[in-house]
């Protein structure tokens, strides 16, 4: 461990040889420290939107219903009619009109309990299960329209595409989000390297005389760096996943904000966020001091 | 083991050196004289391929220089012990450090080089300076702990650059005490020096050749010494 904590604070090793705690070091740490923060944020928003998008596109597909509206003595009539149909129509698995408690539960949030729905002429719902393959929607519209006139169906299609693609871009966002800020601690890292470079151009001067190839220089420069970033990161990071772990979590409220908090597969992507900063620091380290010394051939 | 044909070296329009023709030859002694700003410190780079000829052709152990890329620069290097005249050390690492930088840049540091590196500084009489920082060190101290570094790789050729300019007369006896050793050892030995007085020291004890730049040549000095 105290190998590790030294490597990590860059007194072990290769990286020795460049001089420690130079103000690029802590910049590096503080900016992995950061990125890493926001990177936890949003990484947990990316995966919740895609849940939510997942939800959207697959909760409500594969039901659909019919709305039946008929005056109240055709009612019953008409409902069997429309039932005749359903059980001849490809791709219909099974229908079953509501019952009369189901009518009133999803009522009741805006008309209040106890309702008398005898006395209000309702429309009979009939939930039917589609085939995964889907029904010819079309078909059953106009054959509903001739034979059972006052009924509807209804795929969701227009609930649901609006909400799905809406997930679904807030996904596509949180993922370009994610990218953008690797990019950015890629950038920031590659500038303190070239800084850590300039400052340091005596040792490299020496280095270069006593026989070390570009590569021995790389390897003390990115050790140093990618060994701060990583502090930087695993303390960002686990912030942000303490910071995630203390936001009200109730998936039973069905909102997006209370459904926050990611699944075990979620918190397993979070603890590689470290791991990609170390990568992003390393190559951003390596590529930026190799090219720059190779510009200083004579 | 290092040979010039016909070699130039400018600085733009300026020529510094120009056709110079010089085999080191392995086992000699060479004392590389002429006036400040003559050209002995660029003919030394040009030795160890810190600077390109821009005509003619130089080979370091029978590769010309021109057709080495960098890691070949590198790896050359370490074949050639470089005493700066103004000792070039890493400041935040110690003496100790310093001096096995060149074997641990090549990756080949061993605990036997430790061993060696304890009787290296003993020989340069730094022993109770080992874990000093660079700029703690005087002069005379700070020229030999190059010396040490030096020839830590046991290289096959020693090129000095003024190693005696910034200590007094005993210092530099000493200095060249420890060249003349490491001459009789078998090693190559090239020093870059203005002090005539070094030089007298040094042929009364070991057969060298003085070389001398003057007017953008380079030329054997004679017995006027």
């Amino acid at each position: 461990m105290n190998r590790i904590l030294a490597f990590l604070g860059g007194h072990e090793g290769d990286g020795r040889i460049v001089p420690p705690a130079g103000m690029t070091a802590h910049l590096t740490m503080f900016s992995a420290a950061a990125m890493s923060f926001l990177a936890v944020f949003a990484l947990v928003l990316t995966l919740a939107a895609s849940r939510l998008a997942e939800h959207w596109s697959t909760a409500l597909a594969g039901t659909a219903t019919v709305r039946v509206t008929a005056p109240a003595d055709q009612q019953e009539a008409r409902v069997a009619a429309v039932m005749a149909i359903l059980g001849t129509t490809d791709g219909v698995v099974a229908a079953r009109p509501l019952e009369r408690s189901e009518h009133e539960a999803l009522l009741a949030p805006w008309l209040g309990e106890n309702l008398p729905l005898e006395e209000l002429l309702i429309p009979q719902l009939i939930e039917v299960q589609v085939a995964p393959d889907g029904l010819d929607a079309l078909g059953l519209t106009l054959r509903l329209q001739a034979e059972a006139p006052g009924a509807v169906y209804d795929d969701h299609t227009r609930w649901r595409a609006p909400l799905a693609r809406a997930a679904a871009r807030l996904r596509m966002l949180g993922w370009g989000a994610i990218g953008l800020i690797g990019l950015t601690l890629a950038a920031v890292v590659a500038l303190s390297a070239k800084a850590a470079l300039a400052a340091n151009r005596q040792e490299i001067d020496v280095l270069h005389l006593v026989g070390a190839e570009d590569s021995y220089i790389a390897r003390a420069f990115v050790w140093r760096f990618t060994g701060r970033a990583v502090a930087g990161a695993l303390l960002g990071t686990l912030v942000g996943a303490v910071a995630v772990a203390l936001v009200p979590d109730d998936p039973g409220a069905g909102s997006f904000l209370t459904g926050l908090q990611p699944d075990a597969a979620g918190w397993a992507l979070t603890a590689l966020v470290p791991l990609a900063t170390a990568a992003v620091a390393y190559l951003a380290t390596r590529i930026t001091v190799l090219r720059l010394l190779k510009e200083k051939l004579r | 083991m290092i040979e010039l044909q016909n070699v130039t070296k400018s600085y733009g329009d300026q020529a510094l050196l120009s056709d110079v023709n010089l085999q080191i030859t392995p086992g000699s002694f060479h004392f590389l004289t002429g006036p400040s700003g003559a050209g002995k410190s660029t003919l030394l780079k040009l030795f160890y391929a810190e600077l390109r000829p821009t005509g003619g052709r130089l080979k370091l152990f029978g590769t010309d220089v021109t057709r080495m890329n960098r890691n070949q620069v590198a790896r050359t290097r370490r074949r050639l012990g470089v005493v700066h005249q103004d000792c070039r050390f890493i400041d935040h690492l110690t003496i100790a450090e310093n001096i096995a930088l060149p074997l641990q840049v090549a990756g080949q540091l061993t605990e036997a080089d430790m061993q060696n590196l304890h009787e290296l500084l003993h020989w340069v009489g730094l022993r109770d300076r080992s874990q000093a920082l660079p700029q703690e060190l005087s002069g005379g101290e700070r020229q030999r702990a190059a010396l040490a570094r030096a020839i830590i790789v046991d290289p096959e050729i020693i090129l000095a650059d003024e190693p005696t300019g910034n200590v007094d007369w005993e210092m530099a006896g000493r200095l060249l005490q420890l060249l003349i050793e490491l001459n009789r050892m078998g090693k190559t030995v090239v020093i870059a020096t203005h002090d005539l007085n070094l030089i007298r020291a040094a042929k009364s004890q070991v057969q060298t050749r003085v070389l001398r730049i003057r007017d953008r040549k380079l030329q054997i000095a004679g017995a006027d010494l």
